[in-house]
């Protein structure tokens, strides 16, 4: 009997860590998916869609998606008050979505390390002045500041990229500088200068690659913020000019018709809401995978 | 003398902290030869790593500053030159040793690369030549197999091997100086005391000059020429090492020898010295060890003792001797 017991609770243990480590492996396998997928419609977005994304059709207004009451095969989310096909413009913005975050994650994470390696490496006064620049970027509502910088460039897709990075490298600076400070106290950079390596040298090849693990988790947690961003800027009308769509937009255009037409805002609705999970989930395993004090499981 | 590599004259350091100055290194003086071993030697905070680092220009900036004195390298004061010309000098004239080998090399490269960056910042060779360079240093710290090591990652090896390692940096230029601050503290007696024969070793085939900081009189023994004893930022005493053992002059050198434990002699209690260092803040006008001095006299309480050489090669600072 008590063999019995202990085996089946061996099983029992067993068992549970294997569907823990699968539950673990799944909020990567589903993130990779999610987004792969994404950024492949969004490439191949000429090829994928069935309709051109400005292509109007009044008598179509407002058709609910296929498999509704009133639904058609022909628009398999629906239209929009405009009759627009709304699986084409959602995959278009895909397009505009992703390569607008993708594009201000890419400039705010190679300023905010640049500045945040050379204000943990030189300390002293550089460091203190870039830390003060950092908190006064951080204490400015970011809204404002890009409702200003639309305002005055104008809108359009250089203007959003230019938004969501005025602000978004503090975030960086502040991370990268204080793995900086922690790297360069380490006794290997002592032994780098030691050894007669100039400053430059040791900032890119001893420090940059000892935080690149913290590098990499702050831009995958970032993604889901930039979507939001961006789709917060084009809801507000200071995004993407129409007719080129962009999730957030979209889900601005179906705001008026929510009790007649639901479908307009919720399908990009919930693009954002996938792409934003998967940045974070995706982040989430990163950071367990990469921080060895949390690896010893 | 003419065979004289490095000359250190009255060296001031001082760390400027918000209580106020902390001299470090008050007036200190001392010459290595080549190829001799010169061991600097005292307890915690009496300014023997700030000697090593005001020599090699490495002190935490901005608090940490050598505010007087001469370090005459081979006829070049080094503490006249400029950051990017200090920045030749160390690895390729001077290099060091740190205490702790685990954290002394990069996590992220192979022991090889780590090699061959002061290599190829110091010598313009080719990159075979550069492998050749890598491979004879690992050759020269005794490593086992050195074409295959220099692939391995520094987690791949133990700490006397890490420590060979960095050693193997610090000789990769053949500087003509070492300063080794307490390199076998992390090591075990058996791997230090190998470490310690490998310097012989390496110091006879490259006659380089090696500066030796330790806590540690058996060390000294081992290895030295000749030592320093520091106190509260000043040499007090500096002999041959046969000298000072034998005919200890200053009651600090005597104190200190009596306090390393024996075993040849049945003490019921191992010796110490009563009483703490004084504050480097605001030293005392008189003899800095007089407040734990068993012989103090009157005099050692006023006066600072003069630096008198009692015979050649050995001087001490105490009013007992002049």
């Amino acid at each position: 009997m008590v063999r019995l017991f202990k085996r089946s609770a061996e099983k029992q243990y067993r068992g549970m860590t294997r569907w823990g480590r699968f539950l673990r492996n799944l909020t990567m396998i589903l993130p990779v998916i999610v987004l792969s997928l994404l950024i492949f419609t969004a490439i191949f977005a000429d090829l994928l869609t069935p309709y051109p994304y400005d292509l109007t059709s009044l008598p179509e207004r407002r058709m609910p998606p296929a498999w509704v009451e009133g639904g058609s095969t022909r628009h398999l989310l629906g239209t929009d008050t405009l009759g627009r096909d709304i699986l084409s413009r959602a995959i278009y913005g895909a397009r505009v979505s992703l390569s607008v975050s993708l594009l201000a994650i890419a400039i705010t994470a190679v300023v905010g390390t640049i500045l945040g390696i050379f204000s943990g490496y030189m300390g002293g006064r550089t460091d203190a002045f870039v830390m003060r620049v950092v908190d006064v970027a951080l204490s400015f509502p970011p809204l404002l500041l890009a409702i200003l910088i639309a305002v005055s460039l104008g809108p359009g897709f250089f203007t959003v990229v230019f938004a969501l990075s005025a602000l978004g490298w503090a975030g960086y600076a502040r991370i990268i500088r204080g793995e900086s400070l922690r790297v360069r106290n380490s006794d290997f950079v002592a032994q780098a200068v030691i050894n007669g390596v100039p400053p430059w040298r040791i900032m890119l090849r001893h420090i940059f690659p000892n935080i690149l693990n913290v590098l990499i988790i702050g831009i995958t947690l970032n993604v889901g913020t930039f979507i939001l961003a961006e789709s917060a800027m084009s809801y507000l009308g200071i995004g993407i000019p129409p007719p080129m769509p962009s999730w957030g937009s979209m889900v601005a255009d179906g705001r008026n018709d929510l009790d007649r037409a639901w479908w307009i805002s919720t399908f990009p609705g919930i693009l954002i809401g996938m792409v934003v999970m998967s940045g974070n989930f995706l982040g989430d395993w990163l950071r367990d995978k990469l921080d060895p004090r949390l690896r010893q499981l | 003398m003419s065979d004289i590599l490095l000359q250190v004259e009255d060296l001031h350091t001082s760390f400027f902290t918000r209580a106020g100055e902390v001299k470090a290194v008050d007036g200190v003086s001392f010459y290595v030869r080549e190829g001799e071993t010169f061991g600097i030697v005292g307890e915690s905070g009496c300014g023997k790593t700030v000697t090593g680092l005001s020599i090699i220009r490495l002190l935490p900036e901005p608090a940490g500053q050598i505010v007087g004195g001469r370090v005459i390298l081979d006829g070049t004061n080094l503490l006249e030159l400029s950051k990017k010309e200090m920045r030749k000098v160390r690895g390729r004239m001077i290099s060091m040793i740190l205490q702790d080998p685990m954290t002394s090399l990069n996590p992220v490269y192979t022991i090889g690369d780590q090699i061959a960056e002061s290599v190829r910042l110091h010598q313009n060779l080719q990159d075979s030549m550069v492998e050749d360079e890598v491979i004879s240093a690992l050759r020269l710290l005794q490593i086992p197999a050195p074409e295959a090591r220099v692939r391995d990652y520094p987690f791949q090896m133990s700490g006397g091997m890490r420590q060979r390692v960095v050693g193997a940096i610090a000789m990769s230029c053949y500087p003509r100086l070492l300063i080794a601050d307490e390199p076998t503290t992390a090591l075990d007696a058996t791997i230090q005391a190998q470490y310690l024969a490998l310097f012989k070793d390496i110091q006879k085939q490259t006659n380089v000059s090696i500066i030796f900081i330790t806590h540690d009189f058996g060390v000294i023994a081992n290895m030295c020429h000749r030592v320093a004893v520091m106190y509260a930022g000043k040499i007090v005493e500096t002999a041959k090492t046969s000298e000072l053992f034998k005919t200890p002059k200053h009651p600090y050198t005597t104190a200190l020898i009596n306090s390393v434990p024996r075993l040849d002699r049945k003490d019921e209690r191992l010796y110490s010295i009563e009483g703490q260092p004084p504050s480097l803040m605001d030293l005392p006008p008189g003899c800095l060890f007089f407040p734990r001095c068993s012989e103090a006299k009157e005099i050692c309480r006023e006066q600072q003792p003069p630096e008198v050489e009692i015979s050649d090669g050995h001087s001490v600072s105490c009013w007992r001797v002049s």
